[in-house]
Parts: structure tokens; sequence; C-alpha cells
């Protein structure tokens, strides 16, 4: 007798990516820092941004439309192909 | 269980959140048998996923959420007596298997399929145990009202099926009101608290008012909008008394809002459905998440063979 054995699964992995090497340091790098839209974040990220200027980098700020969705492709791209390093920011 | 459709097997039914994965029906059907669906359930599974994996219900941010929100499945139309739904006692829980299963199908598929797994890209800080699935019928037959369908649109004669990203029920007791103005203002009073009593606009609900509080209704021939009316009057919010710091408390609106009436829901923003058992003064609150395009909205799709 032949048992058929139904994966309910998507039968799919997403890729898996190796993340960029730590740099060794921030100073002459361009880092990206995202919003996520939530209240408070950018008291957050403007305190980050004054460190990481005071550490020689250049910090590029960014935002995402809300912070219920995923950040637009388009948006993902920009911050990839602009910086060498991102931070996220999540606050309430 | 695919006998239970007359789709195709390869169709896709929806791209999944949150790996945005192609669905198809088969696959709907392996997850539907795991939770134990009668195959004359896919039809309902099947539009429900169609629901939720619309950017409207935006179910990639319901999973995402801290909140403890999932889909809310509301069935109307002819399907709900003809795979013999409850909508009636003990509506809300368990005892059922249409219900208890064809909310659980979908939950499976989003996990399963879609790759949406508790402590994975579902960070609710509690959730509720709705999560597991949380589907139930509307009581049509019993009301004097139109259905939330009909509401949203619908022939009567569709059966159609909507989501609702919500948290678990809350119940409302009254059992003493006995004219349509006191149930009302009472109603509102639970509902000034949905998702907490500092929020306003921002978040959706539903109430799901049983028969017995149905009958102050009826009895004083209230229909569905003047009963909305009335109810929107009673949940306007002295914003003075929920800005942050009033009574105390440092959570609420913005100080410089203070001053005004606001209304706790947009308009809309309240989903009414009749349901429940024959016996019991009491009602049912369901607190929502963030509404409109930036968050997730109540999706309606038609249930199809």
């Amino acid at each position: 007798m032949t048992t058929t054995v139904l994966d309910p699964t998507a039968e799919q992995r997403p890729a898996t990516r190796e993340r960029t090497d730590r740099p060794e340091s921030l100073s002459g790098l361009t880092v990206g820092l995202l919003d996520i839209s939530k209240p408070r974040g950018d008291v957050f990220l403007n305190r980050v941004e004054e460190r990481l200027c005071a550490m020689g980098a250049t910090v590029v700020r960014y935002a995402k439309p809300t912070f219920t969705k995923p950040a637009p492709v388009d948006l993902r791209h920009e911050i990839s192909t602009q910086c060498d390093a991102v931070i996220e920011a999540l606050a309430d | 269980m695919l006998e239970g459709t007359t789709r195709p097997p390869d169709e896709v039914v929806a791209l999944v959140p949150p790996n945005i994965v192609g669905c198809t029906v088969e696959k709907v059907a392996v997850n539907a048998v795991m939770a134990g669906c009668r195959p004359e359930y896919l039809p309902v599974v099947l539009a429900a996923i169609e629901a939720i994996c619309t950017d409207e219900f935006n179910m990639h941010g319901v999973l995402a959420t801290t909140m403890s929100v999932g889909p809310i499945l509301v069935v109307n139309g002819p399907i709900a007596v003809a795979i013999s739904m409850n909508s009636g006692i003990n509506v809300l829980g368990h005892g059922n298997r249409a219900n208890s299963t064809i909310g659980r199908a979908v939950q499976l598929v989003t996990r399963n399929i879609g790759g949406g797994a508790p402590g994975g890209i579902d960070r609710a800080t509690l959730g509720h145990v709705g999560k597991q699935g949380f589907c139930f019928a509307e009581d049509e037959a019993g009301s004097p009202w139109n259905s939330l369908a009909e509401e949203r649109g619908f022939d009567r004669s569709q059966s159609t099926v909507t989501a609702f990203c919500g948290e678990g029920p809350s119940l409302v007791m009254d059992q003493l009101s006995r004219s349509p103005e006191s149930l009302t203002r009472s109603l509102a009073a639970s509902l000034r608290s949905a998702v907490s009593p500092r929020v306003v606009l921002g978040m959706d609900a539903m109430l799901v008012i049983s028969p017995e509080h149905m009958a102050r209704y009826r009895d004083a021939g209230w229909d569905r909008t003047r009963f909305l009316a009335e109810l929107t009057e009673c949940l306007m919010l002295d914003t003075d008394r929920i800005v942050a710091g009033a009574d105390g408390i440092e959570e609420g609106l913005p100080p410089e809002l203070a001053g005004h009436r606001l209304p706790k829901f947009r308009p809309g923003g309240l989903l009414v459905v009749h349901a429940g058992g024959s016996a019991g003064l009491f009602s049912a609150v369901i607190g929502g998440w963030k509404n409109g395009p930036g968050g997730s909205d109540p999706v309606t799709r038609e249930i199809t063979p």
C-alpha cells in the first residue's frame, strides 16, 4: 500500500543572505536611520544621529509611510544602495 | 476536501503574507483537513483567505503588531445555515465544528503557507485565544435589522465572509435596561473602553448584540440606522477627560486636543452583528486595531462554490 503525505507548508524557504560584515569604524561611512513612523521614534533617532555624527559618520534619514506595513520595496532599495549600514528604530 | 469546491486545485487563491507566497486551492484544502473542516466548509475558508490577503486587511501588519489581534470572521447568507454554523447559544465559544474549524484553517494557512508563526513575524505581546481561530455566523433569521453583509453592500441571497481585525470578546452585562435609550447608553459605556478609554477614532470595534438585547430595539421600532445614530451621540467624548495626564494617567491624547468633543469611532468604524443564545441580557464588544490605510480595514468577500 502506498501512503501519500501532503505537505501543508508552502514548500519554499526565504532566501538566506549573509549579513554584511560589521564595519571596524563608522568614520566616513554613510549610516541610514529608518524611522518606522511610530510616535517618538524621532526622539530616539535624533539622539542616535548626534552620536553617529560625532563618530564621523554621514547620516541619512528615512521613514516608512506607516509602521503597520512592511517598508516599500523602493525604500529598501534606496537604503541598500545609499548606505553602508542601517539602524531601524521602534519606539512608543 | 477538494470536492467541496468547483475551483481547480492549482488555482492560486491569494498571495499569503508575510512571505507573500502564492497559495493554491490544494494547499488551502490540506490545511483545512488538518483543521478538521468538512469539505462543504472549504468555500468559506477560501473566501476568508482572499479577504485577509488584501492590502486593505493588511495581514502582515495584523501578524506583526504587538497588540492582541487576529482575524475575526463573520459568515452571512445561506451557506451559514447550509453548513450548520452556530449563530446562537455560545456563538463566540466552542462546540460547533464549522465555527471551530474554519477560523482554525485560516490560521493554519497563515502560519504554514505564509510563514507567520508566533515568535517569528507574529510579535503579539499577549495574543488572544481567538487566534486559534475565530469564526461565527450572524443570526439573520432572528434579527429585525439588515445583516452585517447587507450593511456592507451585499444582497441577503449572497453568502459572504467578513474579516475584522480584532481582540477577544468582552462581555457587556446589562440586565436592567428596558428602554432602548438606557441600553444604548449602557452599550456606549462599554464601547468607550474598546481597546482603551483613551483611544478615539483610530481603532474600530465590533459589537455583537444578543437576541434579548435586540428585543429592546425591536419592541421600540428602532432600526439599525436609528440605533447607530443614537449610539454615535452617546459615544461623543469630552477630550478633557482623555488627554494625557487626566485623572493622573499619563496615557492619553496630546494635551493640545483638550476642550473638544470627538467621536469614539470613525464613521462606519463600528460593526454591529446580531448573534447569541435566546436567553441572557448580554452583548459583547470586540476591540479592533489601527484602522484605515495605515492599518487594517474590514474586508467582506462573497463565498462562491
